[in-house]
């Protein structure tokens, strides 16, 4: 699991959804970028990500790794958010039997996973049915 | 550039080897290779291996191997690039041999699974994806290739039965394999009922925990003529990586990396895919094999499930893929998977591949890849 310095320097993405706008091609990456992959500029600027937008595929985890054992089985997916970008997360409050392609989310802040019962508990976003 | 052939080859059987630790697997296998080859000296040697970090604590493997295998002070190196660590490896050892640095270059494949539990095993293998955008939310790479199964049937229509035919092909092949981790016959039903992993796929889509490795020799083709050992040349070396994360793909359904590797590598060969009569690749999950046919071209985009279903790629089929058996039925330990790709080639290449012999087979391709497409590296080899 992480250590303290790696969860609190992934703060802005998991808590804010901060993502970096291409001061040359305009392009929106989440994680935020050093170098843009499409046009090379190094120059970005801060934006936050679109609250919402639909799933492009998913699947149900049965099998878990050791922290989230005790979540499984939970949903997770790709969602193509409105402003285009593309983001993992989980799909909760939602029957499993009603996931699919198309589907509209939006983003809420949850908790994700913890280091058992004195261990640290990590929050970031998942994806809940429009 | 010089010509590059492969002299010597080494499989050992594959499995949960409990009583083996991970460099007793290497060194067995690799003194296979050189013995097959003939030879009384190696110049080099590089080996893959994703994790063995994470798998049984170990690194700098390096030192390690070359030790044990009692050739110091040979200079030995080992690359990583997840599930392609085999492959790489192959492609540094051409790249030795080939530039002249080197004349006689062992590359190895080696991982031991088996001493981690489940799911401390799920982790270490889910370091192949984006930990922090993948992983931190609970990802496995089961649940991966799942999503790009998903998306894959949503696109083009592709049949949960399909997925399973893969699984029945390569357990077919496999059963001719005695050196196969499980060398049985699976049906569509039994793939079918299978434990669900990750929806839509089940155990039987799945590659086994594997320990195992695999080598071979290589030297300049003017030395093999001297050697007068049976060589098979490796006329194309192509590699490209792509994108970490599943979701900064342009389109998931879609193995760019694979794509681009074998169009670098066919161009060296000056070959095209119709020019090869068969074909290992790396089925890590049925869907994989799938998605796989369609970037090499042996299939159109989004009917990879129908050439399966079609016999297309079945060892008698026009295009037989895995005739070893592929990572589900050979097993898939991770860092010596794209070695065991080549064995698998060499020796139907040699006419040595027994019960599973794809007849007159004369030039082969192999295909391995990394976490989900972020890296694939092909090979050509051809009949001397």
């Amino acid at each position: 699991m992480p250590t303290p310095s790696r969860s609190w320097r992934e703060i802005p993405q998991r808590y804010r959804l901060e993502a970096g706008k291409c001061k040359g091609c305009g392009a929106v990456f989440f994680p935020p970028r050093v170098v843009c992959p499409q046009c090379g500029s190094r120059e970005f600027g801060k934006t936050r990500l679109a609250g919402s937008g639909k799933l492009l595929t998913y699947t149900i985890i049965r099998v878990a790794p050791r922290q989230f054992e005790d979540q499984a089985p939970y949903a997770v997916g790709i969602a193509e958010l409105d402003d285009g970008v593309r983001l993992t997360a989980q799909v909760v409050d939602c029957d499993f039997s009603a996931l699919a392609v198309g589907m509209r989310v939006t983003i809420e802040f949850r908790r994700i996973s913890e280091e058992g019962e004195a261990g640290a508990i990590y929050y970031g976003y998942k994806f809940v049915p429009e | 550039m010089r010509d590059v052939v492969a002299i010597g080859v080494g499989m050992t059987k594959w499995g949960e080897l409990w009583e083996k630790s991970l460099r007793t697997i290497f060194v067995e296998t690799a003194l296979l290779a050189i013995d097959d080859a003939g030879v009384d000296r190696i110049d080099s040697m590089v080996v893959g291996c994703m994790s063995s970090g994470l798998f049984v604590g170990q690194e700098h493997l390096g030192s390690m191997l070359a030790d044990y295998l009692g050739r110091i002070p040979v200079p030995a190196a080992r690359v990583e690039s997840a599930c392609s660590s085999g492959g790489l490896a192959l492609r540094q050892g051409f790249i030795e041999v080939a530039s002249g640095i080197s004349d006689i270059v062992l590359v190895g494949g080696v991982e031991k699974m088996t001493d981690l539990t489940g799911c401390e095993t799920t982790f270490a293998l889910g370091t192949a994806a984006d930990q922090e955008y993948e992983g931190f939310h609970g990802l496995t790479f089961p649940g991966l290739y799942a999503m790009m199964a998903v998306a894959h049937m949503h696109k083009y229509g592709t049949t949960r039965e399909q997925l399973a035919q893969v699984a029945v092909k390569n357990h077919d092949n496999g059963s001719k394999n005695p050196l196969a981790q499980f060398p049985f016959k699976v049906t569509v039903d039994a793939v079918l009922n299978s434990v669900l992993v990750a929806d839509p796929l089940r155990i039987l889509d799945c590659s086994p925990i594997t320990d195992g490795a695999a080598a071979v020799v290589l030297c300049p083709a003017e030395m093999a003529r001297k050697l007068k050992k049976p060589a098979v040349r490796i006329t194309g070396s192509g590699q490209a990586t792509d994108t970490i994360a599943l979701s900064s793909r342009q389109d998931i359904t879609w193995l760019e990396s694979t794509h681009l590797a074998a169009q670098k590598a066919l161009a060296m060969a000056g070959r095209k895919i119709e020019d090869l009569h068969l074909f290992e690749v790396h089925d890590c999950f049925t869907i994989a094999e799938i998605m796989v046919t369609e970037a090499l071209g042996i299939a159109e985009r989004g009917r990879g499930g129908r050439a399966v279903e079609e016999g297309l790629t079945s060892l008698k089929g026009r295009y037989p893929v895995n005739p070893s058996g592929g990572l589900k039925a050979k097993g898939h330990p991770v860092g010596a998977t794209g070695v065991a790709q080549a064995v698998e080639v060499i020796k139907q290449l040699r006419g040595e591949a027994g019960e599973r012999q794809v007849k007159g087979a004369k030039r082969g391709l192999t295909q391995n890849m990394g976490g989900t497409g972020g890296s694939s590296v092909v090979h050509v080899f051809e009949a001397d």
